[in-house]
């Protein structure tokens, strides 16, 4: 069995250096805001050769869209009050999902250590991709839009879903075998044995279904055209993401805890 | 015998479904129906779906073209207590408008998010987007006024004032686009309610030889002299229309005024030869991303992923066909989220089978297949619970205003949940029993 709690460290400077970027990128740059955010106009039209131009610019005045003669093939123009609110309303949304599965992991796992540990990785994830799409708007031209809004919610629960499934492993090893040091789970015995051999026991799985995820998100972003690229693009990352930060952050949260409370207790 | 006909029973039942929702997601579904179904059970099921919904698919506008326009209603004229019914007055008229303009299923919804109350209204199909704008958008409250001279100062010209009555566009029984009979230029016969003929009368009568000018939304259309009391209880506008002009205010008259003025927020629209393209594309991406996926799960699992990815077929076919009975509206992002369930609809198989392979170590192996899918379980459901939260955050089924309702994110977040539940049963049932069968008959 792998000792894979030994190299908590080594996770822990991944993911600052992946997050670091994000967030050097957010502050040196910031987000490269769609107009669903900023407002403003859209307008594609149909070229001769059948190909299709794309004018972005603030609000279009009717004026414009007259002087273009050729096919219009998609319009968008959304006015500055939208941006304000659809912020808002993410931000509640992204509130009462993480709040709802925070009580979901710490009721069927009986506590909240696991609640709180799954929804600091999914709070990891939130961050590995705002960072990345910020990265993304100043050198691919990836722009926030509200589908981006729904790809981080939906990475929310992904995340969640493979950290659950590594829960689930301790949850049951700790009902058949107790956490008795010495035992099957290594020297150590406690959270850090039943941790080693959740992971192990899960990493298969959790790469395996990763790759059916990423082989569908891969064939989006490359075929499924221009309107859903980046919204494919962003649950890839979030995929990606997910499928790391459940051993590798949300399980390492949860021992480096448990050892503080131990040691807490000693002290008592 | 009697051992295996329990999953065997099962499995056919399977193939029973299977088969409907295949007959379901034929595009041309009444063509086959009759000639190729003489059983009778199947016809009768297939016979109430078919009065309950025609089996097409509903594209929604992203894909079918069309366009998505949200209005801003301003009541900050009229007391708060009023505000819920002007805003749906506002609906009302904004529904009678859009039907009388001909457009094929609209849906005219209200929305409120902060105390800012919007109505929202999706055209399907709709070309000229521009002119449905400014019909729904114009309040088009009518009024006649009359003219009182101010006698001027001397040396100045006198002017005149207006004096609005109380005939307005409320006292319209009906309006028509007609032709002058004169300069045969297009012009508006309005026809008075009794009250509202009443009125007319007695206005004429006071104002003969005076302008009478008709008044639409601040602006003047026409002033015409009065020669003499008109009692017919109808009227002619004849202002400087061209003829689109004349049949869209004579579908404003007719649907009448907003109670209070609304203005163009957002506007989306989407031509209907773009929809084809990403419909296209989606297809062809998602035809390549699922055979991916049933090479991996075959190179990965061997037989066991033959099974996986009969069940992915068939979770295809039942979804497709849940698409189509329960009318969901299938958006771009909604074809995303479909394609997104295939590559997590294999997730139970795949949680099973890793759990088989150490299972069947240390038992025979159908008790370690029985074993695998009862301890997967509890894993599937916890795991599947937490993104069933997620997508009915984003569809927001009870419509909270604090939360997101737009069409596309809904479509998404529809099409997800529906595709975890249906990859629950195919993972765990149809799977299940494939297995059942297949490992049983080997030995």
């Amino acid at each position: 069995m792998i000792d894979w709690m030994r190299y908590r460290l080594i996770y822990l400077a991944i993911s600052l250096t992946v997050i670091g970027a994000g967030v050097f990128g957010l502050f040196t740059w910031g987000l490269s805001l769609g107009i669903d955010f900023t407002g403003g106009t859209i307008l594609e039209y149909r070229l001769p050769d059948g190909g299709t131009k794309i004018i972005r610019s603030s609000l279009i005045d009717e004026t414009k869209r007259e002087e273009i003669k050729e096919e219009i093939v998609r319009f968008e123009n959304v006015g500055p009050a939208i941006g304000p609110e659809l912020i808002k309303k993410t931000v509640y949304a992204l509130a009462i999902s993480a709040l709802a599965i925070l009580l979901w992991i710490a009721y069927q796992f009986k506590s909240i250590k696991f609640g709180i540990s799954a929804t600091l990785a999914t709070l990891h994830d939130s961050l590995v991709l705002l960072g990345s799409f910020s990265l993304l708007g100043h050198f691919a031209g990836a722009e926030v839009d509200f589908l981006f809004v729904t790809a981080m919610l939906t990475i929310l629960s992904f995340s969640v879903h493979d950290t659950i499934v590594v829960y689930d492993r301790i949850r049951e090893s700790q009902k058949k075998f107790g956490l008795r040091p010495g035992g099957a789970y290594g020297p150590e015995g406690g959270m850090l044995g039943l941790a080693n051999w959740a992971v192990s026991e899960t990493m298969v799985r959790s790469l395996n279904n990763s790759f059916t995820i990423i082989f569908m998100l891969v064939a989006l972003v490359l075929l499924g055209g221009e309107t859903v690229r980046w919204f494919a693009v962003a649950l890839l990352i979030g995929t990606v993401s997910g499928t790391y930060s459940s051993p590798f952050v949300a399980v390492p949260i949860l021992v480096t805890w448990d050892e503080i409370e131990k040691r807490f207790r000693v002290r008592k | 015998m009697l051992q295996i006909s329990a999953p065997l029973k099962k499995v056919l039942l399977i193939l029973v479904i299977t088969l409907v929702a295949v007959l379901i997601d034929l595009p041309k579904e009444i063509n086959f129906f009759g000639r190729k179904f003489t059983r009778p059970d199947l016809e009768l099921k297939l016979g109430r779906f078919e009065i309950k919904k025609n089996l097409d698919l509903t594209l929604g506008l992203d894909l079918a073209g069309g366009s998505h326009l949200v209005f801003e209603t301003d009541t900050s004229k009229i007391p708060d207590d009023k505000r819920k019914t002007a805003i749906e007055g506002v609906r009302n008229v904004i529904e009678k408008r859009v039907n009388l303009f001909g457009v094929s299923e609209p849906t005219v919804q209200t929305s409120e998010f902060e105390g800012r109350k919007r109505v929202i209204v999706e055209l399907p199909g709709v070309k000229d987007t521009q002119a449905a704008v400014s019909l729904i958008g114009k309040t088009a409250q009518l009024v006649f006024a009359e003219t009182v001279e101010i006698p001027g100062k001397a040396g100045a010209t006198p002017s005149a004032t207006l004096i609005l009555t109380d005939l307005t566009g409320a006292d319209l029984k009906s309006a028509d686009v007609v032709f002058d009979g004169e300069t045969g230029k297009p012009a508006i016969s309005i026809q008075f309610t009794p009250e509202g003929g009443e009125k007319f009368a007695k206005i004429t009568e006071r104002n003969v030889q005076k302008s009478l000018p008709i008044i639409l939304d601040d602006t003047i259309l026409s002033a015409p002299i009065v020669q003499e009391k008109i009692t017919g209880a109808s009227a002619q506008i004849s202002g400087s229309f061209t003829l689109d002009e004349a049949k869209n205010l004579a579908i404003q008259l007719n649907a009448g005024a907003l109670p209070v003025p609304i203005k163009l927020v957002e506007e989306r629209t989407v031509g209907a030869t773009l929809g084809a393209e990403s419909i296209q594309k989606s297809v062809r991406a998602g035809l390549i991303g699922v055979g991916m996926v049933l090479i991996f799960m075959l190179l990965a699992y061997g037989r066991l992923g033959l099974v996986a990815d009969s069940g992915l077929l068939i979770f295809g076919i039942l979804t497709l066909a849940i698409y189509k009975l329960g009318g969901v509206v299938l958006t771009l992002p909604g074809i995303a989220g479909f394609l997104l369930s295939i590559g997590m609809a294999v997730d139970s198989n795949i949680l099973i089978f890793e759990r088989f392979k150490e299972e069947r170590k240390i038992r025979p192996i159908p008790d370690a297949l029985e074993i695998s899918f009862g301890r997967a379980w509890d894993s599937i459901r916890d795991a599947n619970v937490a993104t069933i939260i997620t997508s009915l955050v984003l569809m927001n089924p009870l419509n909270f205003s604090f939360l997101n309702s737009s069409g596309p994110v809904r479509g998404f977040a529809m099409t997800l949940l529906l595709g975890i539940i249906i990859s629950l049963f195919t993972g765990i049932v149809v799977s299940r029993n494939l297995l059942r069968l297949f490992i049983k008959e080997k030995k």
